[in-house]
């Protein structure tokens, strides 16, 4: 049974249905190798999860989990290999001409680097009004600018006329991402896809970021989709967390749950190694970072078996599938 | 673990950026130790000054930067004094470095094992070409990387690798101060929580101090024994890790610790620290924290506040609040 259809605070939420969902999707990539005898490189394997309005789901994991490519196929950029990828119930997969420009707009994302995602040579003006132009055929001229200074407004960039004529290397880092935040919501998106929205900026900007997309998420009904590989501000955004390894989805729950009681040993790993103040590096215990695996479609059982402290004959073997705690966790480990 | 000799002593040092028409000075006036086999973090946010001073003390300020003032010290000699040969026997065998993108730093077109050794051979001679491959094999081993790699390229090893040989650079002659600027950043967590073990490990086997500059305060808590918070250029507070978050003395230590989400408790909204810091080319008067702080007073704008220390909080801190 695929996972979040497990999920009881999912089902409660199935009455508002997802926005999002994405089911059993599977996406390969060709590694190389000569034709008929390609290898292919599984980046996810079966992930089922779901966007609902109003909630931010957490994708935890370390660079090359997949994290960033869920990301991308649900904006479009990749075709699922297997699956579907659903927006309120329609595969995007059909999406065509005027219906794929709405989805575009329908589901907009936040990029890490404030620094390459604005173009230097045009003002931030420039940035907010070719969407609006393209994609809002309701506004018109002294309406085009309204719009402007209130998406800039809603952002916390007071006054707002100072800043339309202003070129992004007159910003600092969060503001530059306060503007790209806000030319994604000059479309009126229903979901937002941040990754790793505050990874490139100062740590006392990060939480004034994570602060403002919390308000707009609540204000504006947003889906969002938070990607990051600080466990620490997923819980503090997010409601819910998925972690990923190796393209798998292996624990997902409300963030707190996952935190408070990781059942995963890579979720338990991964908690372990955030920095905590209340304690000092012990040196006793040695153990050294792995890679993660390749993972291609000869690959069997659970990825995470080479680093497992608590790996089972079976679990070379199949990947089990995701037994519920309650409350709307999940987790997929043969030995619980 | 550390002693309470100080070996570098940092006084009223100074660092300006000349500008075409204006002069923003970076560091002002700071005072610090770092003891025998100590960690000493620095701590702040961006263009306090923390990677500023590091590079003072490496002796690395390139214009526009310029040491306009002050001293520091290593075992009594004054390092900024230094003429050039003394200062060649200064950099790596007594003082090195890794920095964050260190690992990005190895060329890529020549095997690790000639860049090791060709810093043992620059600074010592002596040893020969075998002795500096032997030299290289034990550091290999000595962070944890078969020596049977060492004639590998930079792009054949990961990212935690890379920064693992760059840390064998630093230990390659021994130096008394490892600087270390960020030196998992770019690493994944759990790669870094690897690699700060093993720093650790090191550092009590070997004895050398370490001056510890990072944005994550929490790791900076974990592995330091004490730790300086900067602001604008100026150090605000000095303190021991195990109390600077529990016990802060200046509001802004205080701010800068709600400025991380925690991995326990209940799922509170925090407020971090609003407003930015001033621009160090038009300061105001006082005290620089006074614009973002909760508690200013109408002394704080009036008159910059001195770092004192206060014995029962074993703090130094620089804020009129504590008077």
């Amino acid at each position: 049974m695929p996972l979040a259809e497990l999920d009881a605070p999912a089902m409660r939420q199935a009455n508002d249905a997802p926005v999002i969902e994405m089911d059993n999707v599977d996406k390969e990539f060709v590694l190389g190798g000569a034709f008929l005898n390609q290898t292919f490189l599984k980046a996810l394997s079966g992930i089922t999860l779901k966007l609902v309005r109003g909630r931010a789901l957490a994708l935890v994991g370390e660079s090359g989990s997949g994290k960033s490519t869920c990301a991308r196929m649900i904006a479009g950029a990749y075709e699922p290999t297997g699956g579907a990828i659903r927006f309120q119930g329609d595969d995007i997969a059909h999406f065509r001409g005027p219906r794929l420009q709405r989805y575009r707009s329908e589901v907009q994302m936040v990029f890490q680097d404030p620094f390459g995602s604005l173009n230097p040579t045009q003002s931030i003006g420039y940035h907010l009004e070719r969407p609006l132009r393209l994609h809002r055929p309701d506004l018109r001229g002294r309406e085009i600018e309204a719009e402007m200074l209130a998406l800039l407004e809603g952002v916390g960039l007071r006054p707002a006329a100072d800043y339309l004529k202003r070129r992004p290397h007159e910003l600092s880092g969060g503001q530059r991402q306060r503007v790209a935040i806000a030319r994604a919501l000059s479309v009126r998106p229903q979901v937002l896809l941040a990754d790793e929205p505050t990874s490139m900026l100062d740590v006392s900007v990060r939480l004034g970021i994570l602060n403002l997309l919390e308000d707009l998420k609540q204000q504006r009904n947003l889906a969002a989709l938070y990607i990051t590989h600080d466990i620490a501000t997923a819980r503090y955004f997010a409601e819910d967390t998925a972690v990923m390894y190796a393209g798998h989805l292996v624990e997902q729950g409300p963030s707190q749950e996952i935190t408070d009681n990781p059942r995963h040993p890579y979720t338990r790993l991964l908690i372990d190694s955030v920095p905590n103040p209340s304690r000092k590096i012990a040196t006793a215990h040695k153990r050294r970072a792995a890679d993660i695996p390749l993972w291609t479609r000869q690959s069997r059982g659970c990825p995470f078996v080479s680093r497992c402290p608590r790996a089972l004959p079976i679990c070379s073997e199949t990947m089990p599938g995701p037994t519920p705690l309650g409350a709307g966790h999940f987790v997929r480990c043969h030995n619980l | 673990m550390s002693s309470d000799r100080a070996m570098i002593e940092v006084r009223n040092l100074t660092v300006d950026y000349i500008g075409e028409n204006s002069v923003a000075r970076a560091v002002n006036g700071i005072d610090f130790d770092i003891r025998e086999g100590e960690a000493f973090g620095l701590a702040g946010e961006s263009g306090c000054g923390k990677s500023t001073v590091a590079f003072a003390l490496a002796r690395l300020t390139r214009l526009p930067g310029l040491v306009s003032g002050g001293q520091v010290r290593l075992n009594g000699e004054d390092v900024l004094a230094f003429d050039k040969a003394r200062l060649k026997a200064y950099r790596w065998n007594e003082v090195s470095f890794v920095f964050q993108s260190a690992m990005n730093a190895l060329n890529p077109v020549i095997p690790v094992s000639e860049q090791i050794m060709d810093v043992i051979q620059t600074h010592k001679p002596e040893l020969g070409q075998q002795g500096a491959r032997a030299r290289a094999v034990e550091l290999f081993e000595l962070v944890g990387i078969p020596p049977r790699r060492l004639d590998d390229f930079p792009h054949q090893f990961s990212g935690g690798m890379r920064q693992r040989i760059c840390i064998a650079i630093a230990l390659a002659l021994n130096p008394k101060l490892i600087i270390m600027d960020e030196p998992t950043t770019a690493l994944d967590v759990v790669v870094q929580r690897d690699i700060i073990e093993q720093i650790v490990e090191l550092k009590s086997r070997l004895g050398f101090s370490v001056l510890f500059i990072t944005h994550d305060l929490g790791l900076m808590i974990e592995f330091c024994d004490r730790i300086g918070v900067m602001y604008s250029g100026e150090l605000v507070e000095v303190a021991p890790a195990e109390s600077i978050l529990t016990n802060p003395q200046h509001p802004y230590t205080r701010a800068l610790g709600n400025s991380f989400p925690p991995l326990t408790g209940p799922r509170i909204r925090l407020e971090g620290i609003a407003g930015t810091p001033p621009d160090l080319r038009a300061l105001p008067q006082g005290c620089r924290f006074a614009s973002r702080c909760p508690h200013a007073m109408d002394q704080c704008r009036a008159q910059s506040p001195e770092l004192r220390y206060y014995p029962q909080h074993r703090s130094e801190a620089a804020c009129h609040l504590l008077n």
